[in-house]
């Protein structure tokens, strides 16, 4: 009885904690040159694509794992990973969602994600990645109308050669740092976006990640590019099973946007934190990069970073075409023993060029959280502007909240703001809250939600929603 | 460099009369700077200053051994004027004078330190050279109450006699209860492409205040680390003030420990610097228990080519509730090949808290220098007058009258 109440207490935690019973085909544990030919021939790749993911494993060979991130954690041991797991009734591909394993239909029902009545609601075109291979898209038929490819990368690589040959890699090399380039070597599965000179496209585009088998680390490889004039706003989201032991997803993703274009970015995370004592959980090391390749473009980045044990990431922008803007909003909400090490990079090339950083840190419980960020504007890139605000917010004194900005100005014609704060809910606050009479929990709520107004408010209405909830939910029994 | 530093080692130990216990910790902390060498990139704290690449590029060899055994003359005419004050003076590391004539006897105390060798606390490979190299080392003790008549003068000399060669410098402070020290360190250099490695410890005492003004405001081609460590006690205060300017590069680091209830700590910094110059400032406040304050601001003019760097850290254990700490650090870039670089550091475990710290880095304001020129001035005038009153707010930080006008002759703000 008492291990059932356990469970359903669990349960209550994280509700997306459970598993799914589908049979998997799995590449044998461990990594060499044999297992990443079998992810590449199972997926029936050309030879080019082989040849990529090589070169990317004999530089992983030579790469030291890094060990400057704060949350430091134990070693992981590449060689007990499963490189390759998928639902066994994909090895031939669903023609369309009819055809779909009914399970797999459900788990995307407890998500939250009904794809097939989603495709007809909300307007929002779904690409589902279950483990490692995309199991799902939605709404193509709409989309091809207009030009605009959504599809998995492996499809991609199939049937968009030229396109995916053109820019894979050309954001994040294979030559990149230890996880990138182990990702560019066994990456599996993930979406594929190509948006034509001066579409808008007429909906969402969005993602759904979901890690299922144990053992599996998930290396999924996101690739967008929109092409001149054009527009998209594009959604991500992710959840795991609970598991006791820790799971490694290091996903590479990659923006491209040309002259005029626009690329909106948002992501809610939501992985396996671990439970109360920090046991389990997901690491999420994600990389993810955006190049402002063209002239007047801009690429846009809103996180929502309330999962997984560990979180490091900095999602970045590359402003090389002259008047190009970058951004970054993030609200980042540490519980329990969850610890994150994450922010930005912007790095002005061009003439002209604008970002601007909006960070929000919540920690609570024994959680250590880090902003971590860099601006640098380059000589050449006259007349450009930064604007950094990061601020966060404490509960309790067993918690940690740490700020690490590296300011780098080499133009004088450029201008750098930056501006940090720490502290602490007030007591007048609460007080006013709950004398209006707000449980200290709503009380606590209500005011984080305030304080993270400028980024929620980034976020697309569908989200902003489900966002607004997880803040409330992630900081229960935070207070009193 | 690892011969070199065997030699240099073997001859500086000959002058001096050392136990043989003292030799092998000597031994010990020589070996521990031939492993490690000068610091690098690769390290975090020096990332934004090579000091192993601006040594090679700079000096080339650099040779470790300093012949102490005769004096050199002290120059009276480079003492600073209109300024009654109290001296101790170094001239090529050498100390030839130390000078109290001001105060009362039997309340302050000079002890000779040299033989015994103290740990310093600061593990980088810097320190580690200071502790097989110094040769003379003081403690200088304010005995409880007292509170020096006239401030301090330390005058750092170095003349045409050196060449290349890495200077040692180290210096014990003890401020007991309610005493009170003002401390001026002038760098005075004539000589070119030394490294000058100072090593101050600190301990402050109850109710006790130390003020450090650093003026490095002569031209010359040396290279100067500078490292204060500051203990502070209940209700001390301390005030550093950095004048960063003349040498070719300087980076000076202040770790300030708050480990008394209602201890504060103020840090003020210039850097005004030209040409190639590289200079650094950085600071770490460990906020180790409740009640403690900290204030720091750094300005920064830099022209031609000239690079500022400044990371300054707050950290606040989870026992220092109700910790102020505040940052502030500002440059304007004149030159378009003039860089600024920062990393503003919070590190904070405690919730109840106030700590900020903003940074903000760009040209001149064009619209504050057209309203000036609609007055009458011309644009460099006007541009003089901004940088001026830019400076000037971190000179009035300067609590000491006598000293802060002695620093504004100095560096020539006008009020």
């Amino acid at each position: 009885m008492d291990n059932r109440q356990k469970e359903i207490d669990n349960l209550k935690d994280y509700k997306y904690g459970f598993t799914t019973d589908i049979e998997n085909t799995r590449a044998p544990k461990g990594l060499n040159e044999d297992v990443i030919r079998f992810i590449s021939k199972i997926k029936k790749e050309p030879q080019w694509m082989l040849d990529f993911r090589l070169k990317a494993f004999q530089r992983f060979k030579q790469l030291k794992e890094p060990d400057w991130q704060k949350p430091k954690y134990p070693k992981i041991d590449y060689q007990d990973l499963y490189y390759y797991s998928a639902p066994k009734s994909m090895k031939d591909k669903p023609k369309n969602l009819d055809d779909l394993d009914p399970k797999l239909l459900e788990t995307y029902k407890k998500l939250g994600i009904p794809l097939q009545e989603q495709k007809r609601l909300n307007g929002i075109a779904v690409d589902a990645v279950f483990d490692s291979v995309s199991v799902a898209t939605t709404f193509r038929e709409e989309l091809t109308k207009q030009g605009i490819i959504f599809c998995p990368i492996s499809e991609a690589i199939q049937n968009h050669p030229e396109l995916v040959k053109k820019y894979l890699g050309s954001v994040i090399p294979v030559t990149d740092h230890f996880f990138a380039t182990l990702n560019s070597a066994v990456f599996t599965d993930g979406s594929f976006a190509y948006i034509p000179q001066g579409v808008r496209c007429p909906m969402e585009l969005s993602t759904y990640f979901r890690i299922n088998a144990s053992n599996t680390g998930q290396f999924e490889r996101t690739l967008i590019v929109a092409d001149k004039g054009s527009y998209v706003s594009y959604l991500e989201g992710c959840t795991a099973p609970m598991r006791d032991e820790n799971q490694l997803h290091a996903a590479n993703v990659e923006l491209v946007a040309l002259d005029d274009a626009e690329i909106k970015y948002s992501t809610v995370q939501n992985w396996y934190p671990g439970d109360k004592d920090g046991k389990g959980g997901i690491y999420n090391f994600v990389t993810k990069r955006g190049l402002c390749k063209g002239k007047n473009s801009k690429i846009s980045w809103t996180q929502v970073e309330t999962g997984s044990a560990i979180t490091w990431k900095y999602p970045s922008c590359i402003l090389k075409g002259d008047n190009s803007v970058g951004e970054f909003y993030s609200i980042a909400i540490t519980n329990n023993y969850q610890k994150a090490d994450t922010g930005t990079k912007m790095i002005h090339l061009g003439k002209n060029t604008k970002s601007k950083i909006i960070s929000k840190g919540i920690s609570a419980g024994h959680s250590d959280m880090t902003y971590r960020g860099l601006v640098d504007i380059s000589p050449k890139a006259s007349n450009s502007n930064n604007y950094t605000q990061c601020d966060s917010l404490l509960m309790g004194n067993k918690c940690g909240a740490h700020t690490v900005p590296y300011i780098k100005n080499k133009n004088s014609e450029s201008n750098i703001a930056h501006e940090a704060t720490t502290s602490k809910i007030s007591e007048e606050q609460l007080h006013y809250c709950q004398q209006r009479g707000l449980s200290a929990e709503e009380s606590v709520g209500l005011i984080v939600n305030g304080f993270c107004k400028e980024v929620l408010q980034q976020l697309p209405m569908e989200f902003a929603v489900e966002a607004q909830k997880l803040v409330g939910i992630s900081l229960e029994g935070s207070v009193g | 460099m690892k011969e070199q530093l065997q030699k240099d080692f073997n001859n500086t130990i000959k002058n001096l009369t050392l136990s043989q216990k003292d030799i092998e910790i000597k031994k010990f902390y020589l070996d521990n700077f031939i492993n490690k060498g000068f610091p690098n990139r690769n390290e975090e704290d020096w990332k934004f200053s090579d000091l192993n690449q601006i040594i090679k590029k700079n000096i080339g060899e650099l040779s470790f051994y300093s012949d102490y055994t005769s004096t050199n003359k002290v120059d009276t005419s480079a003492f600073v004027d209109g300024l009654e004050h109290n001296k101790i003076v170094f001239i090529n590391g050498r100390i030839e004078k130390i000078d109290f004539h001001y105060e009362e006897k039997d309340q302050i105390e000079i002890i000779d330190q040299s033989e015994t060798i103290n740990k310093f606390n600061n593990n980088s490979s810097l320190s580690d050279l200071n502790s097989a190299f110094t040769n003379k080392s003081f403690k200088i003790v304010v005995k409880e109450g007292y509170q020096l008549t006239k401030p301090l003068i330390i005058y750092h000399t170095t003349n045409s006699k050196i060449w290349s060669k890495n200077i040692n410098l180290r210096l014990n402070f003890e401020l007991y209860e309610n005493s009170s020290l003002r401390l001026i360190d002038l760098f005075r250099d004539t000589s070119e492409k030394n490294f000058l490695n100072i090593f101050y410890n600190f301990d402050l005492k109850e109710n006790s205040i130390l003020k450090n003004y650093k003026v490095d405001k002569f031209e010359n081609k040396n290279i100067k680390y500078s490292f204060n460590n500051i203990e502070q006690d209940k209700n001390s205060i301390s005030e550093t003030f950095i004048l960063s300017s003349g040498s070719n590069f300087c980076k000076n680091e202040i770790n300030c420990n708050l480990n008394g209830e209602y201890s504060s700590a103020f840090i003020n910094g210039i850097f005004s610097i030209n040409k190639n110059k590289h200079h650094e400032i950085r600071t770490i406040i460990n906020h180790l228990t409740e009640n403690t304050k900290s204030y720091q601001l750094i300005k920064s003019v830099l022209e031609d080519s000239s690079r500022a760097v400044y990371q300054g850290k707050i950290f606040v254990n989870s026992k220092a509730q109700k910790t102020d700490g505040y940052q502030l650090s500002k440059a304007i870039l004149l030159n378009k090949d003039s860089e600024f670089n920062a990393k503003p550091e919070l590190e904070i475990y405690a919730d109840d808290v106030k700590c900020s710290h903003g940074s903000a880095s760009g040209s001149l304001n064009e619209d504050s220098i057209f309203y000036l020129m609609s007055r009458g001035l011309n644009y460099q005038q006007s541009k003089e007058l901004l940088i001026n009153g830019f400076l000037l707010d971190v000179v009035e930080k300067i609590t000491d009258p006598e000293v802060k006008n002695l620093i504004k002759n100095m560096i020539g703000i006008k009020e």
